[in-house]
């Protein structure tokens, strides 16, 4: 039996067509997936390779002479007094002494450029402080280049470029090579970028301020978020009585998870801070607007985790004479928990990418501290990146990437462990 | 909230622990004291609560007459930085007076623990009620704050006006106010942007769930599912960082070589990038839809003779199609109301063009430039942000609630 004899030649191309169109319809599919990988691919990469470079900084190590006629020409060892003393000068005659042969002015400007004025005084003030019988001795300090220097020898700055189109001069490149052949620039692991606040100096500028404001903001956002997301699921799906103002309260929630989050802001605003008089920044009330923004996404988890468990738990535990609250909270809640731990996390992953409802409620303050409170002003991860992202600079470019680097890992960690204890869960099932 | 809160509100909370094992304690006390006087032949029955009920009924009150006690002195104290010892005092003789009037109603016949369950009950109806609050606090601050608006800028200028530019005075003379307020081309803008995101999310999403949901092997699904869904977990500041520093240079170069010139921001660079990023979310929700079409279609459709895409084009999609469009006004919904990235990327500028090479500004956008930075809240330029916010509220709305009853009736269809 061939195939002549059961179709025309008219069939046998229909056919050829049609299996060309399923063909390509598959072929359309695998596009797609291919799009979003490589979308992804790229935003990775793009970022990682901008960013990874800032986990290292290049970093001087010099000794500096605490030359008691400059510090303390009245030869006081009052902490305070030595506070405002002229540490400027101090790091000046330092960076001098490794090129003495250069005596003009000028080219001794371009020649202090290439520390970090504002890290390398603060360092010193700070040192003084706290130990003021360092005076008179010779201290040996490790303190950042200034910015342009690090990304010269990082490479970002193209060293083949027009002298007059680039921010370092020849002449400093030469000193910076120097250095580096000396051994006095070493790179080295920026502890800078995590132990630092946030600074109008690239080289100085940290995400500490921001990670401890965006810990604060979740722990408020999660102790509010958990107990109303759950709860009104519990009371939706165990006692509600079925009228209609249980169902107002189901769309509502239902919508509540879909309403743009710059909405929150706006309420925010008008609540928290216009109404109720808080004040601005504070990470307490960027908790609370957060809290409202991911409670349904809690509750419409923590829903289905509990329409998820079998109603013959429930049966068996009211046959034995639990009372209905006895047997949602002692049977039901107990099994739905991984569930709704799972829906927690993810509501916490979006809590910490949250940007514009915290814009809104001006989180924005440039936070050169590390804040101590929920009362404090503080500035959160997200905010932070869109802050840093706004500068034109190279030396920003690399330091927001490497904030984002931080951001994803803490993010694909949550939503990893999210998705790996939703397959544990179905695996069990 | 200085720190005297916060050991107030451990106070609160040891009280309310202490109160708790106390009565506990004394309720299994005085179980076994009447047992014993009874000859040891007492059926547990006997005692309507269990004793962890009367502990739990102890705790209740122990800690909402406490919590009340603090939330009077926090509004007398003001902000309560000082330490005050009469809160203090007031405080612990709330707790042990409730404790010990507590502790004396424990016997056999006191329902413990039918209170406790409507406690219970009445603290699930209060938070599924801020739910209810959350929505009525959005529509009443959006509602306050755009009348006062809509009192200074007639409301007909405001939605069909032409002329967008509230930063800039429009007469020299004008002192402290502010320009004209004609929406329209922060409108367009918003669409513009919304049809470059949806052009690119709804087939390439609806084309990956498809693909996963029928054709995947195993190893497919496993691997690329969750890779899709890190793209819908990367927060919207990443997204517009990416567009700002890669992708809308990448574009510009792109547009160039070809001829045109670009500004750097554009409605292009970030409708694609917000493509990418709804991507996950079209995908994920049609999928659900085409997960819900019962085998028995695709089952009849096999046994005609059709072809696996020619099921999918003509059974599986014609059936799933309410809840296609509902995922996809879902997923317009969140397009028209991401702020990141086109805050970063599209631009400040309202220009009323269809051209997506040029840059616009999005509602969204505007709320955020208009309400941050350090402005009074009185003037139409800030109050504006208000009724932008409004307007963005009730669009969402509608679209959510229409799509998530077609997605909800589709679903109880089959």
């Amino acid at each position: 039996m061939s195939e002549k004899t059961l179709t025309s030649e008219a069939a046998v191309k229909r056919l050829k067509k049609r299996r060309g169109k399923e063909w390509r319809f598959r072929m359309w599919g695998r596009a797609s997936i291919a799009f979003a990988l490589a979308a992804l691919a790229w935003l990775l990469f793009s970022i990682v390779g901008t960013g990874y470079t800032a986990f290292q900084q290049n970093f001087m190590r010099l000794d500096f002479q605490l030359t008691e006629s400059v510090l303390a020409p009245d030869g006081t060892r009052d902490p305070e007094k030595l506070r405002g003393a002229n540490y400027r000068r101090i790091v000046q005659t330092t960076m001098y002494e490794q090129f003495p042969e250069v005596t003009d002015r000028k080219d001794r400007q371009e020649l202090f450029a290439l520390v970090s004025a504002s890290g390398s005084t603060n360092y010193l003030r700070q040192m003084v402080y706290k130990n003021p019988d360092l005076v008179g001795k010779t201290v040996t300090v490790t303190v950042p280049t200034s910015d342009q220097v690090d990304q010269l020898l990082k490479g970002y700055i193209k060293r083949d470029t027009d002298e007059s189109r680039r921010k370092v001069s020849n002449q400093q490149i030469a000193w910076a090579d120097t250095l580096k052949e000396r051994g006095v620039i070493k790179k080295k692991f920026n502890r800078i970028l995590f132990m630092n606040p946030d600074s109008r100096d690239p080289e100085l500028a940290g995400i500490a301020s921001a990670v401890v404001g965006s810990v604060m903001i979740l722990v408020v956002a999660f102790v509010l978020a958990f107990p109303i997301g759950v709860g009104s699921a519990i009371y939706l799906d165990e006692f509600a009585p079925k009228n209609k103002f249980t169902d107002f309260i189901e769309i509502n929630i239902n919508n509540l998870a879909a309403v743009p989050s710059i909405v929150f802001g706006l309420l925010g605003l008008a609540v928290f801070l216009n109404f109720m008089g808080m004040p601005r920044s504070l990470p307490i009330v960027g908790g609370m607007v957060l809290a409202l923004r991911i409670f349904p996404t809690i509750t419409i988890a923590t829903r289905s985790a509990m329409q998820g468990v079998s109603p013959s738990i429930v049966d068996g535990a009211l046959s034995l004479g639990a009372s209905h609250t006895q047997a949602v909270f002692q049977q039901k809640l107990p099994l739905a928990a991984p569930g709704i731990l799972t829906g927690s996390i993810i509501g916490m992953a979006q809590a910490l990418g949250e940007t514009a409802p915290l814009l809104m409620i001006g989180m924005v303050a440039f936070v050169t501290e590390i804040p101590n409170s929920i009362t404090e002003p503080a500035t959160a991860l997200p905010v932070q990146i869109f802050l840093w992202s706004d500068s034109a600079e190279r030396a920003w470019a690399e330091r927001t990437s490497a904030a984002i680097i931080v951001l994803l890992v803490v993010l694909i960690t949550m939503n990893g462990f999210a998705i790996w204890l939703r397959n544990r869960l179905e695996q069990r099932r | 909230m200085g720190h005297i809160s916060i050991y107030m509100i451990l106070l609160i909370a040891v009280l309310t622990v202490g109160g708790f094992f106390y009565n506990k304690s004394s309720a299994l006390n005085k179980f076994r004291q009447a047992r014993a006087a009874a000859g040891g032949k007492m059926a547990l029955s006997s005692w309507h609560s269990q004793a962890s009920y009367h502990g739990y009924f102890t705790a209740w009150l122990v800690g909402l007459a406490t919590l009340a006690v603090f939330i009077i002195g926090l509004f007398i104290q003001g902000s309560g930085t000082g330490f005050n010892a009469l809160w203090l005092a007031a405080m612990i003789l709330t707790g042990l007076a409730v404790i010990i009037l507590t502790g004396r109603q424990v016997s056999g016949q006191f329902r413990a623990r039918t209170y406790v369950e409507r406690f219970i009950k009445g603290l699930l109806i209060f938070l599924s009620v801020i739910a209810v609050l959350t929505t009525l606090g959005i529509i009443a601050s959006l509602l306050f704050e755009s009348l006062r608006f809509f009192k200074e800028v007639p409301f007909t200028d405001f939605l069909f006006g032409l002329q967008w530019s509230p930063q800039t005075a429009l007469r020299a003379d004008q002192v402290g106010q502010s320009g004209s307020f004609g929406a329209i081309p922060v409108f367009a803008g918003t669409f513009l942007i919304m049809v470059v995101a949806m052009s690119i999310a709804g087939p390439v999403g609806l084309m990956i769930a498809i693909y996963l949901t029928e054709y995947a092997t195993g190893t497919v699904k496993k691997w690329v599912k969750p890779a899709i869904e890190i793209l819908a977990g990367v927060p919207t500041v990443v997204y517009g960082f990416f567009a700002l520093l890669t992708f809308a240079p990448f574009v510009r170069g792109f547009a160039e070589s070809l001829g045109f010139s670009v500004p750097t921001q554009s409605a292009l660079a970030a409708g694609v990038v917000m493509g990418v990023m709804i991507i996950p979310f079209v995908s994920s929700l049609s999928s659900d839809v085409i997960n819900a079409v019962p085998q028995t279609l695709r089952d009849g459709s096999y046994a005609l003779g059709a072809t696996e895409s020619e099921t999918m084009k003509k059974v599986v999609f014609t059936a799933a199609l309410p809840g296609i469009i509902g995922a996809f006004m879902l997923a317009i919904s969140r397009a028209i109301g991401e702020t990141m990235i086109v805050y970063m990327a599209a631009g400040k500028a309202a220009n009323l063009t269809a051209n997506p090479f040029e840059a616009v500004t999005t509602v969204t956008v505007q709320i955020v430039s208009l309400l941050t930075g350090d402005s009074d809240f009185d003037s139409a330029k800030t109050l504006v942000a208000f009724a932008l916010g409004l307007v963005l509220f009730i669009i969402t709305l509608l679209l959510n609630v229409v799509a998530l009853t077609v997605v909800r009736r589709y679903r109880a269809k089959y």
